[in-house]
């Protein structure tokens, strides 16, 4: 890099001999803007046509009839609105999302100050174990749950069964099944809590560790009038940012139970896929989706506002 | 901790340092503890596949002897009945071939995009910088009914190009929002020089933006090949065809054939699948972790 800069100044002395700087400049700034503009246009292209344009059909879409012949208006939306199988799935993303991204947070939290615990030696070694689950492709570590879950050859039925217990039928009773698709959320998911929390830690300035220790302040006074202070932004945006992708979360139903049993576990992606995909209902299948909007558009202002105050913290 | 251990030490020497020693190894033994509770937790799934995967299908099957243990011998017959009886392969290069032109249209797309944003600066630039780590908030499930009729207008249902079309929409958003960060840290000073110095854009783009924002463009790639390896929902919707097929998809639906579940093979094949990015993320864990909360830490 010393080199680069070294390289980048030698000429300088050679700017005097150029052409007047202003109309250089001016020219220079027309140029700039230009190019730059440019060389967003492949961004532009992919986020306008590929991420807008299908936002905004989506909404047309949701308008049409299945046939998609014809303008219903809001018709779709009263229907699913008056149908019992819908509200089940409003619930149960609303259960899947708020208790599996507060276990997340929760695991992220005391494993990260676990980790941050040990001598520094260690923790690479330990922060790459805990990691594993959130490298593995989420519907290949979600198809060795399912074989655990498996309702005659499940594992962990033989554990229970050893220790003189009767099988718990994992997927086939819906208490169960909704216990079973939070927990691989939860297991999948908790990692990344952890290596946020972790970085976050790791930016408490050790000043504030030092003096709380002097004043006498125990482990949990430091955690929480020191820790939680500094983490809280952090915390916020990862928490919110679970929220979205545990409520579009869409491999581990779908793989487990397909939404089984009698619809109790589908969540707004699955069902849409289902009606959607499956049963060819298009419009209806966009409608269910579109109802997460909402929660997504909500959340994203909430993050936004953290990653904006964060830049300021940090500048 | 062990400044703070030091810290203390001129304060109250001889009383509280015996009593801040064995507090510490109290601390450390409950923190290993609990920590190994939660690798069994995390570890239990990788390693039931592994043992599953390195069984015979009698063993599997007849459940005779404990489930958590290979007991009737190690055998490679799953793996070799993955490779030989079934589309596995072929799946395997379709997901490569996706993964490849991914990673390179989203490198270049987002570096130069991110280069433009973070840089140089120009009118409406602040605004669609708020607007990709917006786009990067869309899940995929919101988009795949919409896209779904495009890609099938477009004439490529079960065609694995679908694919390459609109995987980079999960990709680039994020790519490009974390090296506005890494060109932002960047001196002003350098940029200034080249200019000085009559480079152009594009060459102070490559002779030094690329060379000194190194780690962010790596983890910006681990990021984006591990996001096209494993997407799971664009796949379903849009491949039906096993030649078109890939890995997650292939894994999850085509080998599952015959009415009895071969799990050994199943495990063997979602093991193969998952192995590039495990390999990647062995090696390359550090970059990608800083590139991943450098987003949410200092941007």
């Amino acid at each position: 890099m010393a080199e680069i800069a070294h390289r980048g100044w030698q000429p300088s002395s050679a700017l005097a001999r150029r052409r007047p700087v202003a109309h250089g400049l001016a020219r220079l700034a027309r140029r700039r803007s230009t190019i730059a503009f440019l060389m967003c246009l492949p961004l532009i292209v992919i986020v306008a046509g590929l991420v807008i344009y299908p936002a905004c059909y989506a909404i047309v879409l949701s308008t049409l009839n299945k046939s998609q012949t014809r303008f219903v208006g809001l018709g779709n939306f009263t229907f699913l609105l008056s149908r019992d199988v819908f509200w089940m799935v409003v619930w149960q993303s609303a259960i899947f999302a708020l208790s599996a991204v507060f276990f997340k947070a929760l695991i992220g939290l005391i494993t990260a100050h676990l980790v941050n615990n040990l001598p520094s030696r260690g923790q690479r070694k330990w922060r790459g174990m805990l990691l594993v689950p959130w490298v593995i492709p989420l519907a290949l570590s979600t198809l060795g749950w399912w074989w655990l879950f498996d309702p005659t050859h499940s594992a962990f039925n033989w554990i229970i069964r050893a220790f003189g217990g009767t099988d718990i039928p994992w997927l086939s009773d819906p208490f169960w099944a909704r216990f079973s698709v939070i927990l691989v959320n939860i297991w999948y998911g908790a990692p990344f809590f952890l290596i946020m929390y972790l970085a976050a830690l790791k930016s408490v300035p050790e000043q504030l560790y030092e003096a709380a220790a002097i004043d006498g302040a125990n482990a949990w006074q430091r955690f929480v009038h020191i820790t939680l202070p500094m983490m809280r932004n952090i915390i916020a945006i990862t928490v919110l940012f679970s929220l979205i992708v545990t409520f579009a979360n869409f491999d581990i139903v779908q793989i487990m139970t397909a939404g089984g049993p009698r619809n109790m576990t589908h969540v707004f992606a699955t069902y849409a896929f289902l009606l959607g995909i499956r049963s060819g209902d298009i419009p209806l299948g966009a409608s269910v989706s579109l109802f997460m909007l909402p929660i997504l558009a909500i959340s994203a202002v909430f993050i936004l506002r953290g990653v904006r105050k964060r830049a300021r913290d940090i500048a | 901790m062990t400044a703070t251990a030091v810290a203390v030490e001129p304060a109250g020497r001889a009383k509280s340092r015996p009593s801040l020693a064995r507090n510490r190894r109290w601390a450390l033994g409950t923190s290993y503890v609990f920590l190994v509770l939660f690798a069994i937790f995390f570890l239990t799934p990788p390693y039931y596949m592994i043992v599953t995967s390195f069984k015979s299908d009698a063993e599997v099957a007849h459940m005779a002897t404990n489930p958590w243990i290979i007991a009737n011998g190690v055998t490679l017959d799953q793996y070799k009945l993955l490779f030989t009886q079934t589309d596995f392969l072929i799946y395997f290069r379709n997901t490569a071939i996706v993964t490849i032109c991914v990673v390179v249209i989203t490198m270049v797309v987002s570096i130069l995009a991110a280069f433009s944003l973070g840089r140089m600066k120009f009118w409406g630039s602040g605004i669609l910088a708020t607007g990709i780590f917006l786009t990067y908030l869309v899940p995929d499930t919101l988009l795949f009914i919409p896209l779904f009729q495009i890609v099938r207008g477009l004439g490529l249902l079960n065609s694995y190009w679908s694919l390459v079309l609109v995987y980079p929409t999960l990709t680039v958003p994020f790519c490009t929002w974390i090296m506005i960060g890494y060109f932002q840290s960047i001196p002003k000073e350098l940029d200034e020089a080249a200019l000085i110095d009559g480079a152009g854009h594009m060459q102070m783009l490559l002779k030094i933006f690329i060379p000194v924002a190194l780690p962010g463009i790596i983890a910006a790639t681990i990021f984006a090949f591990t996001v096209s390896w494993a997407a799971f929902v664009y796949p379903l919707a849009f491949l039906y065809s096993s030649d078109q097929q890939v890995l997650t998809v292939g894994t999850v639906t085509s080998l599952i054939r015959a009415d009895v579940y071969k799990w050994g093979m199943l495990m063997a094949g979602a093991l193969v699948a998952a192995a590039p990015p495990l390999v990647i993320y062995a090696f390359l864990m550090d970059y990608y972790i800083a590139g991943l909360t450098a987003g949410a830490t200092k941007g």
